[in-house]
């Protein structure tokens, strides 16, 4: 919802802290996850994340959530899907060429990323997104990323 | 640096060390000459003659012409083929790739063919959306980024590779281009999206056109302050308005483009507004180039491209250079 996107960015600090709470609860019920399996998860999650995301941010669930480093705009919802900053052509009111009643989702951006702790993550070039990852959980990832690090990190 | 004057402008000039291409363009800009480039409209033909009569008009006055890849989403010739003819007689093209219509397997394939036929510079474009265009219908592809397609024909020239990994034996030598506009909103981001490119791969900048000379001062000078100025060359975006009307026109219609009051109201006050509006463009030339780090003009005069020659000779910016054209006798007047 839009209204309710917007009102993320303008709060982009307390939704990064509250993430920056979530994400090691999530790390910590690894164990669980595995017990689980993550195949049986994916799709409960992937709905829960889906509803939450999509009603915070108007998420597209591309699989590799950024809005850490985009001031908690989603830029899946640019309409040239542009991941890295805003494109040339935005108006002077700072609404979207493609979409004159939207506000540029790299406006948005900006203005969230500079409020948060980590002010300066907006200035890392995102790779591609990974097609094969579409629709699929970015938090499962993260915390299945994170027991990948560590188990090689282990094996050094 | 001079490069050997027996060697051919119109051929791949000698690799020089830390040079990523070889072409005319890169050592015009590294050997501090103020280089000229200009937007070379596709025709709407099969016709290989209609690209070359277009070519000719900036014989003797561009050291690149940019062959623009659908742009405004309307159907053209393709910046490729545009690109191909070209090169074959010697021209200096700048391939244009806009992010719109290619995935990411056919952009590549595209910058390996058109580095095999002798392109030498790649300018790197998100694209506008299809919605402006004549196929509004038509599905955006926007599979990479402005961004990441920089990234990706940097690392295949750097890294001879695909960004799949597999191996590329011979890698394109490209001069990698962006564009950058200085007055979009947000504006206080813009030198910081110059640095993101800048690490990405940008090694020149073509900006949108600039009317407000105020804002691309302020622009470049934050950049200078970030230190991006001795990371790659900025090139001002420029082009004569044919009357008020369009100005404002432009202005009410066309996203990115800023035109200030006073430009606007000069060319009403005018009695030959056309003759006023390829003043003011000569003007603008002669302001932005006293501005540190502009390294040449952009011109992109749509319609009016028969003036290009003459805005660049009265800007007086060649100080009597003349940059090689094929069948032009001087041969080292190219860097």
């Amino acid at each position: 919802m839009y209204k309710v996107r917007q009102w993320s960015v303008t709060h982009s600090r307390k939704l990064e802290a509250l993430y920056r709470n979530f994400e090691p609860v999530l790390i910590r019920l690894h164990p669980l996850f595995k017990t689980l399996g993550y195949g049986r998860l994916e799709k409960p999650v992937r709905v829960a994340e889906k509803a939450i995301k999509g009603l915070m941010f108007d998420c597209r669930m591309c699989g590799k959530c950024a809005l850490g480093a985009t001031g908690m705009s989603c830029p899946m919802n640019c309409p040239k899907s542009i991941r890295n900053g805003p494109c040339g052509g935005v108006r002077l009111n700072g609404h979207c060429e493609v979409k004159p009643d939207m506000r540029c989702v790299w406006v948005d951006a900006w203005r969230g990323s500079q409020q948060m702790r980590d002010s300066q993550a907006i200035h890392q070039v995102q790779i591609p997104v990974n097609n094969l990852l579409r629709g699929s959980s970015s938090w499962l990832r993260v915390v299945r990323d994170d027991h990948t690090a560590r188990d090689s990190e282990t094996a050094q | 640096m001079k490069a050997s004057t027996d060697q051919h402008p119109g051929r791949p000039l000698p690799p020089f060390e830390g040079y990523s291409s070889t072409g005319r363009l890169e050592r015009v800009l590294r050997s501090g000459k103020f280089a000229i480039t200009a937007e070379l409209a596709p025709p709407d033909s099969a016709l290989a003659e209609d690209v070359y009569e277009r070519a000719r008009l900036f014989d003797g006055y561009v050291d690149g012409m940019n062959a623009t890849d659908g742009s405004g989403a309307h159907c053209h010739m393709s910046s490729v083929a545009m690109c191909a003819l070209l090169t074959n007689v010697g021209y200096s093209p700048v391939l244009q790739i806009s992010c719109r219509d290619k995935n990411r397997i056919a952009i590549q394939g595209d910058v390996l063919g058109a580095a095999a036929m002798g392109v030498s510079n790649v300018l790197c474009l998100s694209g506008d959306g299809v919605q402006v265009g004549d196929h509004p219908e038509a599905k955006p592809v926007f599979d990479l980024d402005s961004m990441s397609l920089l990234e990706t024909i940097r690392i295949m020239r750097d890294e001879s590779r695909f960004l799949s990994g597999r191996p590329i034996t011979s890698p394109p030598q490209m001069f990698l281009g962006a564009a950058e506009n200085p007055g979009a909103p947000p504006t206080d981001f813009r030198p910081y999206r110059l640095a993101k490119k800048i690490t990405a791969g940008a090694q020149f900048i073509q900006t949108q056109y600039i009317f407000d000379v105020e804002q691309l001062r302020l622009f470049m000078a934050k950049s200078r302050d970030l230190g991006l100025l001795e990371q790659c060359f900025v090139l001002a975006g420029v082009g004569p308005l044919a009357s008020a009307r369009t100005a404002l026109w432009i202005r009410n219609n066309v996203p990115g483009i800023y035109i200030p009051d006073e430009i606007i109201k000069r060319l009403e006050g005018a009695s030959e507004p056309k003759q006023e509006g390829r003043k003011i463009c000569v003007e603008l030339i002669q302001q932005v180039r006293e501005i540190e780090g502009v390294s040449g003009v952009h011109v992109m005069a749509y319609r009016q491209e028969e003036a290009v020659g003459e805005i660049i000779q009265q800007s007086g910016v060649l100080e009597g250079r003349v940059p090689w054209y094929p069948g032009c006798e001087i041969q080292s007047s190219y860097a």
